[in-house]
């Protein structure tokens, strides 16, 4: 795969190198990098995306590892160490039952992330499942479809919560059925218009002429060109998830107290007194929660610029 | 003297409108008339052309020949080599399978024709799978020939289409259509997206298949010098509707209506002897949603009566140099074909 060879009576610029390069590609026919090892490369190129990933890495591997980064039990409470400001033996602090804050903020994350990342993927399972076909066979399945996403999306939030804890009590399953069904709309909406304009496309005329069936045609062969996307609202929502678990949480509605999560351990600074003077109770795991959701919000940015196909790169 | 060709497809009164829709309800408000009322009869093995200008509804009948559009009235029947005919117009998309494999299309953007998220072998082998190659060396045999077919290599095939020319990537979409073995193949300005001197290599190509596998092609396109050079009969479309059908010679020669003569007039000839005038169409082409009173060509027809802007001309059978020869004015002045035409008989 050797370039062409110039006669040397100019210096070569960096553009010169980049036709050469693009064109050996050509030729040699060689351009084996497939859509997704190009938005791979656009993506690693994304220093925000790269800090996201980092951070985001950071985070999860910190939770999921907690046992070996704290010898502290996150629930054991201690009355003869409450309240304590952080120090070497409690980098974050402890709280008001001398609970390890850090400790509580390792293993918070795993459910916290868990309720967050585990509601976007239901939520996107299911909006991705209904909006691929109907948004394909068009119809009065897709009208159909549209007028339910429209009621669990006008739906307010608080209040189904509010029913369902009323209903079947607070659970980490609950507050997840509740992010699934108020979420599931927008992965919905999204997967359906990508398909609308997917349709159109001269390819699916092409597999219509065979005849083949038409969930073949959606799932199969439309599916994987509007991935992109997805993967952008799956973390986005993942975020916003992770937002509304420590909104409901401080609200002392989401999951149940007994179990950590971040914004169960937020609750606490309810009380004036904790927010004024106890500021290690809430600024280290309001700062994580930042950390997390912005990191994030950056991968998803990055993703989306990645596989934007309107951006070449 | 009717032609006792063997028919493949005959078209009568197709017609495919589509709703227009507007204000919050979406109430339908009138019907774009794409295709509005098109008789055509195309011949086992010919290479018939479809011409006119831009948004007269050539792709849409392309489509709906294959039902990809479906029409909103009409008869398309497809005749089988045993003479058994079915009007497709009137089937399910089960009942439509069989026909599927007889009836192909090749697009004309070789940007969207071919899927970029699958190689060429993941975008041909699901349609073999359907027509019952079972086993994957089977089908990525089946595919290498078709690549040889049109002369590319057979590693091509795991290739994805990002790797392609645009003619290199046409001349997939064409292996896609052969690969089930059809009978007919539409090919929607299959040529037009393409470098001069590439088009002349697919056309070549088309023509060589063509001959190999006897096929027959509706072969779509605006450039008129396409259809002379490929073309057995040419069908010259204004408006959804077909208002001369002939050979493609007599286009030329012996044209008839006079929005042919415009359209001939428009294209530059090399013959500097050769006089012609160009004749510059008045206006633009009316909406289909709202098509001319009478003979829809009359606020452009530069020979325009009264009669035309009441009454619609009928597509009449008329004879040229031995062959028949329709066209659709109230102004020819040809007697017209006297004995059953065979065309309008079955
Ligand atoms: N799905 C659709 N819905 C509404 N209108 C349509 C649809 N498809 C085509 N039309 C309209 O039907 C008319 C005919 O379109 P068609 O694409 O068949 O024209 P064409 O002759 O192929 O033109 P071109 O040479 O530009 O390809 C146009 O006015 C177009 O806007
Ligand atoms: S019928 Fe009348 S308006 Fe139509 S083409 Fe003939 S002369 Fe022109
Ligand atoms: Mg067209």
């Amino acid at each position: 795969m050797s370039g062409p060879n110039y006669p040397n009576t100019r210096r070569r610029t960096r553009l010169d190198a980049q036709f050469d390069r693009i064109r050996a590609r050509e030729e040699a026919g060689l351009a084996k990098s497939g859509g997704g090892s190009r938005a791979v490369k656009k993506f690693l190129n994304n220093r925000l995306a790269v800090f996201g990933l980092v951070v985001f890495a950071i985070i999860i591997f910190a939770s999921v590892f907690a046992p070996l980064l704290t010898p502290y039990d996150p629930n054991k409470i201690d009355l003869r160490g409450m309240l304590q400001a952080p120090s070497w033996e409690h980098w974050f602090g402890t709280d008001r039952t001398g609970r390890d804050l850090f400790a509580r903020v390792l293993y918070g994350g795993r459910i916290s992330i868990l309720v967050g990342l585990g509601s976007a993927v239901l939520a996107a399972i299911i909006g991705v499942l209904i909006g691929v076909y109907t948004g394909y066979v068009g119809g009065w399945l897709d009208a159909l479809a549209m007028r339910v996403s429209e009621i669990f999306m006008s739906f307010p939030q608080i209040i189904l919560v509010l029913m369902l804890v009323s209903i079947l009590g607070q659970s980490l399953l609950n507050l997840m059925l509740i992010f699934t069904l108020t979420g599931w709309g927008g992965i919905y909406r999204m997967a359906r218009a990508r398909m609308l304009s997917l349709r159109e496309e001269e390819y699916v005329l092409a597999l219509r002429s065979f005849g083949l069936s038409r969930p073949l045609i959606a799932y199969k062969h439309m599916l994987p060109n509007a991935l992109g996307p997805i993967m952008v609202n799956i973390t986005l929502s993942t975020a916003a998830f992770i937002l509304q678990e420590a909104g409901l949480s401080f609200l002392g509605l989401g999951v149940p107290l007994s179990i950590p999560t971040w914004g169960n351990i937020l609750n606490v600074a309810q009380d004036i007194r904790v927010l004024q003077t106890n500021w290690w109770i809430w600024l280290p795991v309001g700062a994580v929660i930042s950390l997390f959701v912005l990191s994030v919000n950056f991968i998803g940015d990055g993703l989306r610029d990645a596989t934007d196909p309107s951006q070449q790169g | 003297m009717a032609e006792n060709k063997d028919v493949i497809l005959r078209l009568r009164g197709v017609k495919a409108h589509f709703p227009v829709k507007a204000g919050v309800f979406k109430r339908t408000v009138g019907h774009v008339r794409a295709v509005d009322g098109v008789d055509i009869d195309v011949y086992r093995g010919e290479v018939l052309g479809l011409v006119g200008e831009s948004g007269c509804g050539k792709t849409t009948l392309g489509k709906t020949i294959l039902q990809l559009v479906r029409s909103t009235e009409g008869e398309i029947v497809y005749r089988s080599p045993q003479d058994e005919e079915s009007d497709l117009t009137k089937l399910d998309n089960a009942g439509l399978v069989p026909f599927r494999k007889r009836l192909q299309i090749v697009f004309q953007d070789p940007h969207s024709s071919l899927n970029p998220a699958f190689t060429i072998f993941g975008s041909l082998e699901d349609p073999l799978k359907k027509y019952g190659v079972k086993s994957r060396e089977e089908r990525r045999k089946i595919i290498g020939d078709l690549l040889e077919a049109v002369n590319m290599r057979r590693e091509y095939m795991d290739r994805y289409p990002h790797e392609f020319s645009g003619g290199q990537r046409q001349r997939i979409g064409i292996a896609r259509a052969l690969s089930i073995e059809p009978e007919l193949i539409v090919c929607d300005e299959a040529v037009s997206a393409l470098d001069v001197s590439i088009q002349a290599q697919v056309l070549q190509l088309l023509m060589k298949l063509k001959d190999e596998r006897k096929l027959t092609y509706i072969f779509i396109t605006h450039d008129l010098s396409v259809t002379e050079y490929i073309c057995d009969r040419v069908a010259v479309m204004y408006l959804g509707k077909v208002v001369e059908l002939c050979r493609s010679e007599d286009l030329f020669a012996n044209n008839l209506h006079p929005y042919t003569e415009a359209l001939l007039s428009a294209i530059p000839v090399a013959d500097l002897d050769k006089k012609s005038e160009r004749i510059v169409l008045q206006g633009d082409v009316p909406s289909p949603v709202n098509p001319p009173s009478g003979c829809p060509f009359h606020p452009r027809c530069r020979y325009a009566k009264d009669v035309c802007k009441s009454v619609v001309p009928p597509l009449k059978r008329y004879h040229t140099g031995g062959h028949e020869h329709f066209a659709a004015c109230h102004l020819i002045d040809l007697p017209e074909a006297t004995e059953e035409p065979a065309a309008l008989s079955a």
